[in-house]
């Protein structure tokens, strides 16, 4: 037990620091809004059952209710169509080791902000290597997008009349993620892992099909990408065990060293 | 011509509130009939079955013969044989509102009435009448100028048998919507001080957005009444200070019950059109009570706009017409608990709406513009239901005629 001695150890020196990369949950947290013909995601809600009062004399609590992609959330294989005949594709199936792991973060920040249509293509990444070297395998691949920050205004959904304008990866970027780099999932801090204009790619949404298809994960909505290093963050992402749950809102942190106190 | 309003000072923060008396408030079954028939902008008096007699106050049975009295529609016409002012009062509602001014009314449907006066009707005179529901929610018989005055709707006695926007602010809860949008215009025409104009998602834009709140006299707010804390929240700076709230939040899906339906869309449904009619109604309706005999700037009316299907059900919107009947349901005894307070209730009834929700709807549909006049008059009338447009007119008719007969015909 050295390993976890010393990580406890690193904890309480700040060694080790831990990073919040979730959001609040609250009503007013945008979700993702699909053409009207669909079935809409459900935002957070929350009812008070009782605070210190007849309902509940010495204690408070409240019911809440969402949908299982609402918030900083995870999304399971099962999510996508492409990964609905895949074995242990829902929240409560997923082997409880493959929710700790190690991220690489892939700084897009610049890029985003000039357009917020920047699509990630495996081209993107391969300089991107070169540069800084290669993305390691069975990582969280996170996009640094440093969209969070507009978490409150209307550029964070950024939903004009012509659809979402987000960045997010193309097929061949995804494809390089999963069989090349055997990533363990896809973090952003968007809305979607896919890019916003997705849906008119081709193939459309290939970051939801190809992850999931292949039994990778997605965390969206996630906060402070841009407090890890590029390498040796360590995601803790760990979706509530819903039965045959496609998803589920969480808390992400992530470990990374620092320096002693 | 009566004293035109003018419009009220703000409040001198040392002075007690005005208590919220309404008038007494015990009434016999025949006397509940006549409200409900008068809530709806009848004027009808009882008549004998046996001999034709027609009698007021309302009562159990014909006073000359005994026979039986049923309720019909009666000409409106009256002469004031008499006038007199009362000056003191033990009643403590009244005695807040001396000198108030009662008549004997002679009434073209054959009876004498004892009625309360407006203030350009005078002894002699040709008035015509109506039935208002007090605050409280019984029926009195108010004579008016035979023709329109001067700042007629403008006269403190009559303005206590209503809820006029005039001067008055007022919160409309969906601004999102062709329907909140029309009722918040009108509602600025017909002279409402501020139209506080509810927004449920202040980071998406939508259609109108630009010109409804650019207008004069509407200040948008961030409101969504499916969240406790954001009704909670805007109920915490407005509460004290609207006179009217007007819910006008819709979520109409199409769906049958086995067939079509989608359980999440009801669950969405119920949740923004019933569970959101309570939060609202446990946000404002205690702040309101509070002030509803505060002078000018009273407190006055909670109205609601729900579909007429909540009577009868409808084919193929079987969810939405499941959440307009739990909202009129919850209305009807919202009506009940203001009703001590001085506070009106209303619900005004829409047909199918002229919207992208209702497309697979053949016209006639009702206009949103439709639904704004009603919300309006129902408020200058003190009409406690109101149908908005032809359509949810005659479905209200054969309902009343034959409830279970209009649910077979608007189901099957």
């Amino acid at each position: 037990m050295t390993l976890l001695t010393d990580l406890a150890g690193a904890l309480a020196t700040g060694q080790v620091r831990v990073v919040d990369l979730t959001n609040t949950l609250r009503a007013d947290f945008p979700v993702i809004v699909l053409p009207p013909e669909f079935g809409q995601c459900a935002p957070f809600r929350m009812e008070k059952v009782s605070r210190y009062d007849d309902n509940g004399p010495a204690w408070y609590w409240n019911n809440i209710s969402m949908n299982e992609h609402t918030g900083t959330h995870f999304d399971a294989p099962a999510h996508w169509v492409t990964g609905k005949d895949l074995p242990a594709n829902t929240v409560d199936a997923i082997p409880a080791q493959d929710l700790i792991a190690a991220a690489v973060v892939i700084d897009i920040s610049a890029e985003a902000a000039a357009n917020a249509d920047f699509v990630v293509t495996r081209d993107f990444l391969e300089d991107w290597e070169a540069k800084n070297g290669a993305i390691p395998l069975r990582h969280w691949i996170a996009l640094r997008t440093d969209w969070y920050k507009r978490v409150g205004t209307p550029e964070y959904l950024n939903l004009l009349e012509d659809g979402v304008h987000s960045p997010g990866p193309d097929a061949s970027a995804v494809e390089f993620m999963v069989h090349d780099r055997d990533c363990v999932g896809l973090a952003v801090e968007t809305v979607g892992t896919d890019a916003g204009q997705a849906f008119h790619f081709n193939p459309p949404l290939p970051a939801h099909s190809i992850l999931h298809g292949n039994g990778r994960f997605g965390l969206q909505c996630l906060t402070n990408l841009d407090k890890l290093p590029t390498f040796g963050a360590m995601i803790v992402a760990c979706p509530l065990k819903i039965e045959g749950g496609s998803g589920s809102p969480l808390r992400v942190v992530a470990l990374i060293e620092g320096e002693a106190t | 011509m009566s004293e035109p309003l003018i419009p009220p000072k703000k409040k001198d923060p040392l002075l007690n509130t005005r208590a919220g008396h309404v008038p007494p408030a015990l009434r016999s079954r025949a006397a509940k009939a006549m409200a409900a028939r008068a809530g709806q902008g009848r004027f009808v008096l009882q008549a004998c079955e046996d001999c034709a007699h027609v009698t007021y106050p309302p009562r159990d049975r014909c006073p000359k013969c005994w026979g039986a009295l049923t309720w019909q529609d009666q000409p409106r016409g009256a002469v004031i044989e008499a006038e007199t002012t009362i000056k003191a009062s033990t009643d403590l509602f009244f005695r807040n509102h001396l000198p108030w001014r009662i008549g004997s009314a002679r009434l073209d449907a054959g009876s004498m009435a004892i009625v309360h006066l407006h203030g350009d009707v005078n002894q002699g005179d040709r008035v015509r009448m109506e039935i208002k529901l007090d605050r409280g929610g019984n029926p009195a018989l108010f004579a008016l100028p035979e023709k329109e005055t001067l700042n007629m709707a403008d006269d403190p006695q009559l303005r206590v048998f209503t809820a006029d926007p005039k001067y008055r602010r007022i919160l409309v809860t969906d601004g999102r919507g062709p329907v909140g949008q029309a009722v918040a215009e009108a509602l600025v025409k017909a002279g409402a001080k501020t139209v506080f104009l509810g927004n449920n998602d202040r980071l998406m834009r939508y259609p109108g957005q630009e010109q409804i709140e650019a207008m004069e006299g509407i200040e948008p707010v961030p409101l969504s009444i499916a969240d406790s804390r954001s009704t909670e929240a805007l109920a915490a700076q407005l509460g004290g200070r609207v006179d009217i709230v007007v819910n006008t939040a819709q979520h109409t899906r199409g769906g049958g019950v086995g067939f079509g339906g989608k359980l999440s869309d009801l669950q969405t449904g119920l949740d923004l059109e019933v569970s959101g009619l309570m939060r609202l109604a446990q946000a404002f309706a205690p702040a309101m009570s509070g002030r509803s005999d505060d002078g000018t700037n009273a407190a006055a009316a909670f109205v609601d706009v729900a579909s007429i299907f909540g009577l009868s059900g409808k084919a193929g919107y079987a969810g939405a017409a499941a959440a307009a009947a739990a909202r009129l349901s919850l209305i009807a005894g919202l009506r009940g608990e203001m009703a001590q307070t001085g506070i009106r209730v209303m619900s005004v009834l829409t047909g199918p709406i002229d919207d992208a929700w209702h497309q697979d709807i053949p016209p006639p549909k009702t206009a949103p513009v439709q639904i704004a006049r009603a919300v309006v008059s129902a408020l200058q009338q003190g009409q406690e239901t109101i149908c908005a447009g032809q359509v949810a007119k005659e479905i209200f008719g054969r309902w009343q005629a034959d409830p279970l007969l209009t649910i077979r015909e608007e189901t099957q």
